[in-house]
């Protein structure tokens, strides 16, 4: 369980690393703490799996891939594990999640697709259809973005 | 914004492995042959120009407690911005996108609780009056990348 020091901790790394010559000394300042044990407790956050990446999050966009696309696969019970871990293997899933399906909804993995424009994510969907042998599956692209924003935790 | 290569070697670097040693950009600057003053400039001069977003840590929000899922709505065409509205005024609401589909409205949605979650639901149900939101939370996760390679 995480103390409320911890929680302390995730709403100081949430306002990102200062850009000084000791950023961590400053933080830990601010929570009456010591650098070591600040370092010390990111580490275990980055080992126990609380922070699954740490460093800097880049908006892909500005580095040319502008296109992205949902694409959503109807997959047999029997086969969404291994099916699964075989659309994560493509350089352009980026996301590949297993979801519920509901009347009405029969996709039940979620995939997105990154390109350089979206012919290429509608190419990339249809190699990984022809790999898998998913012969039915939907891709939905964003027509318009009404929210993109960080999770702030314990806020 | 132009990149330059020794952005672009700064920018591998950092979205994987941040130093979490005491002088991180003084380390930086050792691996790329610069001085910890221009590790600092160029992070600086990427973050006003929002090619990076944040630097600092991608949290697990299952591993923190909180549920989440993935939530679509069929809206019509006129009333998006109202509904958006309402949706979007939730903080744990972090994404919210219109798609090509009859399911038209998507978003994702994370709360401290499961019983937070259907709160949410309950009160976006409440007040736009549409009644069936589809909520997909995550069975499995084969993958999430969310770096880039720049190379």
């Amino acid at each position: 369980m995480l103390t409320e020091q911890d929680k302390q901790i995730i709403r100081e790394l949430q306002n990102g690393l200062p850009l000084v010559s000791r950023p961590y000394k400053l933080m830990a300042e601010k929570l009456n703490m010591t650098e070591e044990a600040f370092i010390a407790r990111v580490k275990s956050f980055v080992e126990n799996g609380q922070i699954r990446r740490f460093g800097a999050a880049v908006r892909h966009q500005d580095l040319g891939f502008v296109a992205n696309a949902m694409v959503v696969w109807d997959v047999p019970m029997d086969k969404v594990s291994e099916v699964g871990q075989r659309m994560a293997g493509f350089e352009e899933v980026t996301h590949c999640y297993q979801r519920p399906r509901y009347p009405g909804w029969p996709y039940n993995l979620f995939t997105v697709v990154h390109g350089q424009d979206r012919e290429k994510c509608i190419q990339a969907a249809k190699r990984i259809a022809l790999t898998t042998g998913v012969e039915k599956y939907r891709l939905l692209f964003s027509t318009a973005e009404l929210k993109k924003s960080s999770m702030r935790y314990f806020e | 914004m132009k990149l330059e290569n020794i952005d672009r070697k700064l920018l591998n670097l950092i979205q994987t492995d941040f130093p979490l040693v005491p002088e991180p950009y003084r380390e930086l600057g050792e691996t790329l042959g610069i001085r910890e003053e221009e590790v600092i400039a160029r992070i600086k001069l990427l973050l006003d120009h929002g090619v990076i977003r944040r630097l600092g840590g991608i949290f697990d929000s299952r591993k923190l407690g909180y549920s989440g899922a993935l939530c679509t709505m069929q809206v019509a065409g006129d009333r998006i911005d109202e509904v958006a509205a309402v949706v979007n005024a939730f903080p744990g609401v972090t994404h919210n996108y219109i798609r090509d589909h009859h399911f038209n409205m998507w978003f994702t949605v994370l709360a401290q609780s499961k019983e937070n979650l259907d709160e949410i639901l309950n009160q976006i149900r409440e007040r736009t009056g549409i009644e069936e939101i589809i909520t997909l939370p995550a069975e499995n996760i084969f993958k999430i990348r969310v770096n880039f390679d720049l190379d």
